[in-house]
């Protein structure tokens, strides 16, 4: 009998484990009150640059105070797609890129002059619809960093407008300031600072689709349905430079034969430790993920 | 007094007293430092833990937490295997002896005072102290070397017809000695010389014969020898590097750089170095295995040249990834690594091949399933070799199909998956390392019966169901996307955290069962005190 029962547990647990996530589930909506179309002044000078603090140098800059939200790309989409900027091909969008250098290293990746993947069409963890003509943001995910959005995505986003991915330098100065702390906000990281696996906060649900995003702005200290956060901008006073999603850089070949593209910040998909300012992760330019968006500088 | 003294004598100068402070340590330093991580630190046990012990952790100094962590541990189990070879082999009682004040000097202060530095607080002394614990290591490992030295006609073994080796020697007075003066060793396995304390009963005639050359060299030995000499080579590869990142505590992990297709000299060397070393601990053992269980005959004789030439060649693919020849390194490592799997190949097929024959020596006409059952009946004897071939599917298979197949679909993914793969299958390779060193230490400790079988098959049910898991959940992206992974996440870490917890709480079951005997005046210490490992090989 207690064999039986022990098989049955078994079972029951792998079953549970097979069973369909629900990609899109029903979330809390709250309005930050942070805006994403803010931007911020980083002014020249040098800053401490990585983990061993080397002591590094930025022009003036500007760089958005929060990731950029769904909402935001799927205008872009919409606008791009009405002028011919962007384009559907198959199961993509996309756009043109013109080309890295090639220097036929090993692992590198030959990317050309052509037309790149900027997002997926039908992912299922995607946060926007496409009807065939027009592109539109799943209710309640409006104001949540645009994810499932490659390289070329991001980089097509802010070229749209302008704009550029910020660099790696830029990105670590933003994110730290003047100083030598490991977090935006100083450090120590606690569950009310950022989104990160298994953090607890309203938008997780670690028994079926685990950790999703929080809203651009989340951790500014206001208190959302009991929960209360912490106000963890960074000294120059951006959001989500720490958690939620990864956000890329516009670093092309930091080292030559090196075709990925940098990522910082870590997600709600990693554990803290990722979360540290200088910790990179990397992908090809045109992997998308559902915990890596991005934001633009200028 | 007498107490205390006797205890200590135990403790610190016998072979299975020193490999019980060795376990211990091991197992008290991963119980506390196993909760600062992972599922324990989604829990909030990492911060009672912190807060308790009056840790000191700061975040940029995460690396080198790591790195000294690392190193303690594998201090210990290089101690422990250190333990089993000089009980296992002949050699002079004053290189046993040195060898293991030193390394036991060498391994506890690497251990204390490096986790002291790490963990509580930046104390210089402290940390002057774990490079002199690691410098004595070293020490232990050249003298080890010095000690195992295959070339020394006092551990040549006879000719199978009996007749001395190196052509001047006649056969010891007991048959078995081997040329020189012909002084017979008290137990077994003379080897001239000067009479050397050689139990292992490693004689000629009958079935056995072991791997040797023509001129009576110890093939055997040879290979051991070969292991410890570059053992010590590679050390000094972490070594150098260790010393040029560590005096500007520019510390990394090397799977957070394994993309990067421009390295330093010291960058390499160090990801030399860490390779190298789980590879050779994975080899050290594997000859420890097969000595206790006294492997020999043919398959010994294939084996032995295979894994000294493995090794000889593994060794040189790592360490030209420091010279021009990095290019071409990983080649020269899968030629040198496959002539080593094939040695433990071996050493599995004849191991299980006697399981069965021994299993079913009182039978006419044994049935498959009769073999079967004699094959897996003692868990200890089976378990080691179950684990090496548990090995493939864990580490080797794993990492020879990310080789294959690492720009068509692994270098396709972040690099942060691609980490969780690398330090996932390394740390299922020393988890494997850790589960044959405590079958052999089950079976030295003397249990038997019952409690023999459910020590055994724990060990081989708990850790492969971890170890499997974690597999899973390593090569997890190729079946499932980030989105919908958390209900098998889930199911996998329920599966990692039983396996790995229960295996905890056995060998805690253990040490305290140990604990309780040294209070004895007459328990199972007082045996083991008097007898050394080659006196128990292949019992």
């Amino acid at each position: 009998m207690k064999r039986i029962i022990l098989t049955l547990g078994l079972l029951a647990a792998l079953l549970a484990s097979c069973a369909p996530v629900d990609l899109n589930p029903p979330v809390p909506v709250y309005d930050t009150g942070v805006d994403p179309n803010a931007w911020v002044q980083i002014p020249a000078g040098e800053f401490y640059f990585g983990q061993h603090n080397e002591v590094a140098y930025t022009d003036a800059y500007e760089i958005m105070v929060t990731d950029v939200t769904v909402a935001q790309y799927v205008d872009f989409l919409n606008a791009a797609l009405a002028d011919g900027t962007v384009k559907i091909s198959g199961e993509y969008v996309v756009g043109f890129y013109p080309g890295d250098p090639f220097h036929g290293k090993k692992h590198e990746i030959r990317i050309d002059p052509g037309d790149y993947l900027f997002v997926p069409l039908n992912d299922p963890a995607s946060r926007f619809t496409f009807d065939g003509q027009r592109f539109a943001v799943r209710p309640g995910w409006e104001n949540h960093p645009m994810t499932n959005v490659s390289w070329f995505g991001a980089w097509g986003y802010c070229g749209y407008y302008g704009w550029r991915l910020p660099t790696e330098l830029e990105w670590q100065k933003a994110a730290r300031g003047s100083d030598t702390r490991p977090f935006p906000w100083g450090d120590e990281i606690t569950r009310q600072h950022a989104n990160f696996y298994a953090s607890r906060d309203p938008f997780e649900d670690m028994s079926s689709y685990g950790s999703l995003t929080t809203p651009v702005g989340f951790y500014n200290g206001n208190t959302y349905d009991g929960f209360q956060t912490v106000n963890a901008a960074s000294p120059y006073g951006l959001y989500d430079m720490a958690g939620n999603v990864w956000q890329w850089v516009g670093d092309v070949q930091p080292q030559e034969g090196f075709s990925d593209r940098l990522m910082h910040g870590g997600s709600r998909n990693t554990y803290d430790m990722d979360l540290r300012i200088w910790v990179r992760n990397s992908a090809p330019p045109m992997y998308y993920g559902p915990a890596v968006g991005f934001r633009c500088g200028r | 007094m007498h107490f205390i003294k006797t205890r200590f004598n135990y403790l610190f100068t016998t072979t299975k007293g020193l490999i019980l402070v060795a376990v211990a340590m091991i197992a008290l330093e991963t119980a506390i430092w196993g909760m600062l991580s992972g599922p324990m630190a989604e829990m909030g046990v990492r911060e009672i833990v912190i807060k308790a012990l009056g840790m000191d952790i700061v975040q940029s100094e995460r690396e080198g937490r790591i790195v000294i962590l690392y190193h303690s541990i594998a201090m210990a189990v290089v101690a422990i295997e250190t333990y089993m070879i000089t009980g296992l082999l002949a050699m002079r009682e004053f290189y046993k002896k040195a060898v293991r004040v030193l390394i036991t000097v060498g391994y506890l202060m690497a251990m204390i005072f490096g986790m002291g530095f790490a963990y509580f607080g930046h104390n210089w002394a402290f940390h002057g102290l774990y490079i002199t614990g690691l410098a004595l290591i070293f020490f232990a490992g050249v003298l080890l070397t010095i000690a195992l030295n295959p070339w020394d006609p006092a551990y040549r073994l006879p000719s199978p017809d009996g007749r001395g080796a190196g052509g001047e020697g006649l056969p010891s007075p007991d048959g078995r000695g081997a040329g020189g003066e012909g002084l017979p060793s008290p137990v077994g396995r003379g080897a001239g010389g000067e009479g050397l304390p050689s139990p292992v009963g490693r004689g000629a005639g009958g079935e056995g014969d072991y791997a040797r050359t023509k001129s009576g060299i110890d093939l055997e030995r040879a290979a051991f020898f070969t292991t410890a000499l570059t053992t010590v080579i590679s050390a000094i590869f972490g070594a150098v590097p260790g010393s040029f990142f560590g005096n500007g505590f520019e510390v990394f992990l090397a799977e957070n750089i394994i993309r990067l297709p421009e390295k330093t000299t010291m960058e390499y060397s160090i990801i030399g170095h860490l390779h190298i070393m789980l590879a050779l601990i994975a080899i050290m053992i594997t000859l420890i295995i097969g000595r206790w269980l006294d492997f020999k005959g043919a398959w010994h004789k294939t084996a032995m040249p295979l894994m000294i030439l493995g090794c000889i060649v593994l060794n040189l693919g790592v360490w030209g990834v420091v010279t021009p020849l990095e290019p071409i390194a990983h080649m020269i490592i899968y030629v040198g690594a496959t002539p080593s799997m094939l040695a433990a190949l071996f050493l599995l097929i004849w191991s299980w091949g006697k399981l069965i024959k021994d299993g079913t020596a009182h039978l006419a006409k044994p049935t498959f399933l009769q073999k079967l059952a004699a094959l897996v009946r003692d868990p200890l004897k089976f378990g080691p070799t179950w684990q090496m071939l548990f090995m493939n599917f864990t580490t080797s298979g794993i990492g020879i199909f990310m080789a294959i197949k690492l720009d068509d679909i692994f270098r396709l993914w972040p690099a942060r998956e691609e980490r969780i793969e690398l330090t996932g299958h390394w740390h299922a390779l020393s988890a494997i390392i850790a589960t044959i060193i405590l079958f052999y230490y089950g079976d030295m400790i003397g249990l038997k019966g019952k409690v023999r079988q459910i020590y055994g098959w724990a060990i081989i049910f708990l850790s492969d169901l971890a170890l499997g898991a974690v597999t899973v959940f390593e090569m997890k992206r190729l079946f499932i996307s980030e989105a919908e992974q958390q209900p098998l996440v889930n199911l996998l870490m329920y599966m990692i955290d039983f396996g790995l917890g229960f295996l905890l709480v056995l060998l805690a079951v253990v040490m305290v069962w140990r604990l309780i005997d040294l209070f004895k005046p007459k328990g199972r210490w007082t045996e083991e005190a008097a007898h050394e490992l080659a006196e128990e090989v292949a019992k």
